[in-house]
């Protein structure tokens, strides 16, 4: 166990350690609901920063001081660039360090802003290159492609001043208006500078966080995918064992049939087609799944996590990895609440992603 | 005619050609030198069925040899890496998360250096030739005899890859091999890099193995070329095979399937390869097995060679039947003393086969005595983990055929729940030989195209005619060399409109064009 028991009632630390970080990226591949970037090239950087580097302390939303100085880091850009143009040793040290130059702070804590895919693990790379203590949270519960699709914009927190460094050593600091112009910008520099950066954004104190985050994500990854590796183990299927930890739902599960894929605007979007017991399910995703029907209904859409597992092992099936033949267990699991408010669903809803619906949640999920 | 033979880690299978018949075909035990059992090959070939070596147009060998080495870090060069992408890439240097024991086997030794493109072509930092020159020496002084040299995207811009060859050359003179990471392997930095490393560390031993295969074979009188079979069931020439062997490293699987389309008649069909122990299940397409798309774990490193798409279970010949389950424990060699049929105590697989009438082999009487409720549950359940994998495997919802070859596949039932019939066609057992024996030649392309200022259709032409061009320039017939695989990628969150296309180029062996 990884948990330092305490004589006195206080906060608790939890370690991230470089055996660990297998653990981690299986389940921010569950997380990140059929996109969210590659976890397994985050996973080496992860593990390289703290063999390097020790251990880094992993504490809970809760105990994060009210004055503390929270930074998060991410990882911007083309998932096709990133497995190519790996980061510099210093991108992650510069990122941080400009945005704290800027700010004029000293950072106490580092934070994650997506714990699905490879940006739950970037910023453990980062705290161990910094000897910070990360913070056990993110501020989503999930992934989402754009900046600004974070609980803290609901939150009236602003991305900006945000720090964008690329692995050449250049480093911009962009101030802007809005949450989603500083999406706009920080994209069209991150194009010029290669199509991969290492992003410090929503600089935020510690009670800042406590109102903003969503606790507990990055432990519930490490869960998520010590469910897969036992069950892997005992040749066994993990899936039941996700399903009860998210509280979620199976809503479909059988073999894709048919996967169609187009790129537009940046997003690679598509349409798989699930063949089942009880007829046809349709899952349209744009790097994330978004929405799914069954019979022409739909059943499932976002801001829910709309996730696709392999049935025989449990573990996540990117929309990359779908294809015909891939016995899939489709699944949902609630969306943090305040993802279901008016602000929310502006954000992240099924509207903002071009599908004209209202929200759909399983029976189980509605109030 | 051609002889194919392919040696595998427990039989060597060799076959005589004459177009598609099947002239003589034995199959030996793998002998602990290579070179000996395919001269025992040859030999009994001649035994069978009497021919002159003039009378041969070509021989074609698949082998296990040099993955077999590399999974045994026996043989191995020493060997230095050296990626070119300061100061992008330093958060994982060469060979990060490689198994220790395999590092140390190749004597690994890692370098950076300046260099590398951004995914449009473009510098990320200049080369630096006095880098390049300060390393080679390095590397010289470490006692390197093999390096493997990457850079950002060279799949897009190879130019760094190829300089850097050229300093490292004129510094280290010719005697050293390097193998250029673009030639290799495709997008995914990592897993390119590490495919390119361990062929370097399998250079040396690739040459001393080719080059004593044509010592032997021009020793028993054969004049003729000699090619080795590749992953994707083509055919290398063997200067090639120097250069690359670890693009022989799938070629076992990848010859059965094709010559249970070779045998069978069917181009489109699943195919089933039951050995002693496991089997392999893999999907031909237009005569051709599915690649994997995604990556390829290599006796513990990442890669993304071109590896025909296999899902492998534990049942076999040699399977033991054991609390109503089948395998995957397995007597394996020892078949033919433990088999209850042979005399042995162990109930196998290939007992429960004789003992529902699905193959006369040994002492039948052996297994009288096994309860017939039990053998035929038995018998369909090898049926329905078969068809349940072959189900995985397929790719469209229209009805697949299956072919089965190898030794084991006496142990599967007729037909299988809800697929078609199983097709046992002749010589089975060596249909990885016939595999061998009768590939074909090919040439491929695999870059990121920008859209942005050219049109679609002409840069599609140009991959097909790069593709073809190089399927030529392997051996292949220009007369019938086609493009057989075409993949467009569109690539996200690029700009510039990216694309990755993919195109592959077939085309039948001009023997009678290779002035040899």
């Amino acid at each position: 166990m990884s948990t330092v028991a305490t004589d006195t009632p206080g906060p608790q630390t939890l370690m991230v350690r470089p055996e660990d970080c297998p653990d981690f990226a299986a389940g921010a591949a569950i997380l990140g609901t059929g996109g969210g970037g590659d976890p397994h090239i985050g996973m080496l950087m992860a593990q390289a920063a703290l063999d390097k580097h020790g251990p880094a302390d992993l504490v809970k939303l809760e105990d994060v001081p009210d004055d503390a100085v929270v930074l998060p880091i991410a990882m911007m850009g083309a998932p096709t660039v990133m497995v190519e143009k790996l980061a510099s040793a210093e991108q992650f040290v510069e990122s941080i360090r400009s945005i704290a130059k800027y700010l004029g702070v000293e950072p106490t804590h580092i934070a994650c802003m997506e714990a699905g895919g490879v940006n739950s693990m970037i910023p453990m790379a980062a705290a161990a290159e910094l000897g910070l203590p990360l913070i056990d949270a993110d501020g989503m519960g999930r992934a989402f492609p754009e900046l600004q699709m974070v609980l803290a914009t609901l939150c009236g927190v602003q991305a900006a001043p945000m720090s964008i460094s690329d692995e050449k050593g250049n480093s911009i600091v962009l101030e802007t208006v809005s949450n989603k112009w500083a999406e706009r910008l920080a994209r069209t520099a991150t194009v010029e500078m290669g199509c991969s950066t290492i992003v410090s954004l929503y600089a935020m104190t510690g009670a800042q966080v406590k109102n903003a985050f969503v606790p507990g994500t990055l432990s519930l990854c490490r869960e998520l995918g010590a469910c897969i590796s036992y069950s892997r183990h005992h040749a066994g299927s993990a899936k039941d064992a996700v399903i009860s930890r998210l509280g979620a739902v199976q809503i479909a599960e059988g073999k894709i049939s048919d996967v169609e894929r187009r790129t537009t605007s940046g997003f690679a979007r598509g349409r798989a087609e699930l063949t089942t017991a009880e007829g046809t399910v349709e899952i349209e995703f744009q790097n994330e799944n978004l929405l799914v029907r069954r019979g022409g209904d739909v059943v499932a859409t976002t801001p829910d996590l709309i996730i696709g597992l392999d049935t025989d092992t449990g573990e996540a099936v990117t929309t990359e990895q779908l294809r015909f033949g891939t016995r899939i267990s489709l699944i949902v699991s609630p969306a943090d609440e305040r993802w279901h408010s008016a602000g929310g669903l502006e954000l992240a809803g099924p509207r903002y992603f071009g599908y004209d619906t209202d929200p759909v949640r399983p029976v189980e999920f509605r109030r | 005619m051609r002889i194919g033979i392919d040696v595998g880690g427990t039989n060597t299978d060799a076959v005589a050609l004459e177009g598609r018949t099947v002239l003589a075909s034995v199959k030996q035990t793998t002998s602990e030198d290579v070179t000996t059992g395919i001269v025992q090959a040859l030999k009994s070939l001649k035994a069978q069925h009497d021919f002159a070596p003039a009378d041969v147009e070509a021989i074609m060998l698949g082998t296990t040899h040099f993955i077999n080495a590399l999974v045994e870090g026996r043989d191995l060069a020493p060997t230095a890496a050296l990626r070119l992408g300061l100061p992008a890439t330093a958060s994982l240097p060469p060979m990060v998360g490689w198994p220790e024991r395999l590092t140390t086997a190749a004597r690994g030794k890692s370098y950076l250096a300046h260099g590398g493109h951004e995914f449009d072509g473009q510098e990320i930092s200049p080369l630096r030739p006095d880098e390049i020159r300060g390393i080679a020496h390095d590397m010289e002084a470490a006692g390197t005899r093999s390096i493997a040299i990457s850079s950002v995207f060279s799949p897009i811009n190879d130019e760094f890859e190829e300089s850097a060859a050229e300093i490292i050359r004129a510094e280290l003179g010719s005697g050293v091999a390097v193998s250029l990471s673009h030639e290799i392997g495709r997008v995914g930095l990592l897993e390119r890099e590490n495919a390119t490393i361990i062929n370097a560390a399998l250079r040396e031993l690739a040459d001393k193995i080719i080059g004593r295969l044509v010592e032997v074979i021009h020793a028993e009188g054969y004049s003729c070329p000699l090619f080795l079979s590749q992953n994707d069931g083509t055919l290398m020439d063997v200067e090639y095979a120097r250069k690359y062997p670890v693009a022989t490293f799938a070629s076992g699987p990848t010859n059965s399937m094709r010559g249970a389309a070779i045998t069978s008649g069917l181009e489109t069909c699943a195919v089933v390869d039951v050995g002693g122990t496991t089997s392999d299940v893999g999907v031909l397409t237009n005569g051709f097995p599915r690649e994997a798309t995604t990556v390829v774990d290599v006796a513990g490193v990442r890669t993304n060679f071109r590896m025909p798409d296999v899902l492998s279970m534990g049942i076999g010949g040699g399977s033991i039947v054991h609390d109503g389950y089948v395998g995957p424990a397995s007597v394996g060699y020892r078949l033919t003393s433990d088999a209850l049929v042979f005399g042995g105590a162990t109930v196998t697989a290939t007992d429960i086969a004789v003992a529902a009438g699905l193959v006369d082999l040994g002492d039948a009487s052996a297994v009288a005595h096994l309860d017939s409720g039990m053998v035929k549950a038995m018998v369909d359940q090898i049926g329905t983990r078969v068809a349940d994998t072959v189900e995985r495997m397929r790719t469209s919802s229209a009805p697949l055929p299956v072919v089965a070859v190898g030794g084991g596949s006496v142990i599967l039932p007729k037909a299988l729940p809800g697929l078609a019939e199983i097709h046992l066609p002749q010589n089975s057992g060596v249909a990885n030989a016939i595999g061998a024996a009768i590939a074909q030649v090919s040439g491929e392309v695999d870059k990121v195209y920008s859209l942005a200022t050219r049109s679609r259709s002409s840069v599609i032409d140009e991959a097909k005619a790069e593709a073809t061009e190089k399927a030529i320039a392997a051996g292949a017939s220009a007369e019938n060399v086609e493009v057989v695989e075409f993949d467009e990628f569109p690539i996200p969150y690029l700009p510039g409109n990216a694309t990755r296309i993919r195109a592959k180029a077939v085309g039948d062996l001009g023997i009678k064009e290779m002035a040899r």
